[in-house]
């Protein structure tokens, strides 16, 4: 250890950390980059494919939107330094627990979609008790959950309804409430008034011209800034907000000072599995139906969009903005090279390498942060 | 030692089993409130696990913790901070990825109102974290630096700051100095001068005798589980102390070998 610091000069230190250094360490930092750099980038290239028209622009933010939905769950679990790689089978599960609920056993949606979240939830919290009392690493016991509840997801529909995918739940839930707090739209009034003043487009002919071609907001998209909203909040105006940082940083220092590690971290778990049923239920009121193979891989994907947004894999430092901005590139980037006609398999390749450099890029700012060498 | 004061701890006749291994055979031990008592031992005479029953983390197997004059039985380490006594661990002080003042408050968050919600007093948090560090003697950048980039010796002057701020009456420091340099050692030795004169008890354990000898009033030397004897300040030679805490003999042959060095 180097006895430099100890020196009271103060000027010596402020010439040390310039505006850009200052602006650098901000968690922040890599996913507003990234995402003014996308947004150019589709600009030029994609820019007359209908790419930012009304139409397009719902498209790509919808899947934004689901990314950050998942996102904001993996980011503050991660900052509580445990990860949750059972999310992808969870949103499987929890979309094919509504339909079972549903369809087979003919229960109001609305009683289905709560039942689903206290089970979920419960699940989530199972988790973080195993995590927590054994001391394994969160990587292991979740990973046996990827495998136990997408096993799950498959059996279940197969035994009680002889197929894969379980439909119809579209017709069920119509005129629920609880359901058009997941699937419905908002502002639709709005986008009636734009669509008659000229402002975004309209269909030209069939039984609904003159009618907007994107009619509203969809609630998955109020369902992610919601949760954006509340994670950011939580995470840097609030206690819990400090416990879940030192859960992450140092266990065991927050533990010698009466935090209470254990709890922050179980809650996490169940915050995720929470995040990942909004999703689940979003998903199955959106396409009214359930499959046994949906939210495959998503557990990666929620934990890419949160290492771009500048988390670091070790626990104890990131930002929920940082999250739902990667979340935002993903998307983006997903859709735009769809829009830009780009061999779609390209968009793999480029997950890999904005990985890759997220993660170099997290290391250095960590070492200028911590002042390791 | 303050002799008209009554005891702030007493620990009497000490004992710790860890199934066969006996850590701790009968150790007793008074704490005066504004004395610096420092605890000296060799690795394994059983130091930490002494500390470690007087904050709560071990229970003993025999023997009474007697606190401000009556009996405690700590739960767990919660139990002792909030009945004021603080330990400051050697390296699980602070979290260097955040910041000095959210390390300053962990665990003891301030809040603040706003409409339905409970709010992290941020701006309060601020302004007490450096007020307490210019009373340290620390200069900070400002609020939010990291503790990352603090000094070895100023992270450990963060958490003796934090531990009287919050009100410890007793504070443990586990080995401070054996990690620092020179320079920061003597910040850290000023540090705990201070607290001392604030009336804190301070428990200083170490195995650097003049470490010890810089800031302590009573030494207290273990070896092998039992109290070799408590010595006030200036009834001891240096050379008595290393003796004591090396058991011995050995010691006096290995230092006229290594030319007396050590």
């Amino acid at each position: 250890m180097s006895d430099t610091a100890d020196a009271p000069a103060s000027d010596e230190r402020i010439k040390q950390t310039s505006a850009l250094r200052k602006a650098l360490i901000r968690p922040e930092l890599g996913g507003i980059c990234g995402t003014v750099i996308v947004f150019v980038l589709f600009a030029i290239f994609a820019g007359d494919s209908g790419m930012f028209s009304s139409q397009g622009v719902l498209n790509w933010s919808v899947v934004s939107a689901q990314f950050m939905i998942i996102a904001v769950g993996a980011c503050l679990l991660m900052i509580a330094g445990e990860f949750d790689l059972s999310v992808g089978s969870m949103i499987g599960f929890a979309g094919m627990m509504i339909a079972i609920f549903t369809i087979t056993l003919g229960w109001p949606v609305w009683q289905a979609i709560l039942i689903t979240f206290a089970l979920c939830i419960a699940i989530g919290a199972l988790n973080g008790i195993i995590v927590v009392r054994t001391g394994l690493p969160s990587f292991i016991v979740t990973l046996a959950f990827l495998f136990i509840l997408r096993g799950f997801t498959i059996y279940l529909p197969q035994l009680i309804e002889r197929k894969t995918i379980i439909g119809g739940i579209d017709k069920a839930a119509e005129g629920d409430w609880l359901a058009a707090l997941f699937g419905g739209k908002i502002l639709t009034g709005l986008f009636t008034w734009l669509g008659d003043a000229g402002i975004i487009a309209v269909f030209e002919r069939g039984n609904r011209a003159g009618e907007p071609v994107v009619d509203g907001i969809p609630m998955l998209i109020v369902w992610a800034l919601m949760l954006v909203v509340f994670g950011h909040f939580l995470l840097t105006r609030t206690k819990f907000g400090n416990w879940i940082f030192a859960s992450g940083g140092d266990a065991q220092a927050a533990r010698y000072v009466g935090v209470p590690v254990n709890r922050v971290k179980i809650l996490m778990f169940m915050f995720t599995a929470f995040c990942a049923c909004v999703f689940a239920t979003c998903q199955v009121m959106e396409f009214g139906s359930a499959g046994a193979d949906r939210g495959l891989l998503k557990e990666f994907e929620a934990i890419i969009a949160v290492v771009i947004g500048g988390a670091l894999l070790t626990g104890g430092y990131g930002s929920v903005i940082g999250a739902a901005l990667g979340a935002l590139i993903f998307g983006v980037v997903q859709q735009g090279l769809f829009f830009a006609n780009v061999e779609s398999s390209l968009f793999r390749v480029f997950l890999g390498v904005i990985l890759l450099f997220a993660v170099v890029l997290n290391t250095y700012i960590r070492r200028m942060i911590t002042g390791e060498r | 030692m303050n002799p008209e004061h009554a005891p702030l701890i007493e620990m009497k006749n000490i004992e710790k089993h860890f199934g066969s291994v006996i850590a701790l055979n009968g150790v007793s031990l008074e704490i005066y409130p504004g004395e610096c008592h420092c605890l000296l031992g060799d690795n394994g005479a059983g130091k930490s696990t002494f500390i470690k029953t007087m904050s709560g983390v071990h229970k003993p197997t025999r023997g009474e913790i007697l606190f401000e004059g009556k009996p405690m039985h700590f739960e767990d380490p919660r139990d002792a901070i909030s009945a004021g006594i603080a330990t400051v661990y050697q390296d699980l002080a602070m979290i260097p990825l955040m910041s000095v003042s959210r390390n300053f408050f962990m665990g003891n968050e301030p809040e603040k109102k706003f409409g339905p919600f409970k709010l992290f007093d941020h701006a309060y948090a601020n302004e007490i974290t450096m007020q307490e560090m210019r009373k340290m003697g620390i200069n900070l950048r400002g609020p939010d630096q990291a503790v990352g980039t603090l000094s070895g010796g100023e992270r450990q002057t963060v958490a003796i700051a934090r531990a009287v701020h919050f009100g410890a009456k007793v504070l443990i420091l586990d080995e401070p100095t054996s990690a620092l340099g020179v320079r920061q050692t003597a910040n850290v030795l000023a540090t705990i001068d201070k607290v001392r004169k604030d009336g804190i008890a301070v428990v200083f354990i170490t195995h650097n005798v003049r470490h010890a000898l810089a800031v302590g009033d009573r030494f207290t030397v273990l070896n092998r589980g039992k109290t070799l004897g408590t010595a006030q300040r200036g009834q001891i030679t240096p050379d008595e102390l290393q003796d004591l805490m090396a058991g011995g003999q050995e010691m006096v042959a290995l230092e006229s070998s290594l030319g007396g060095t050590v």
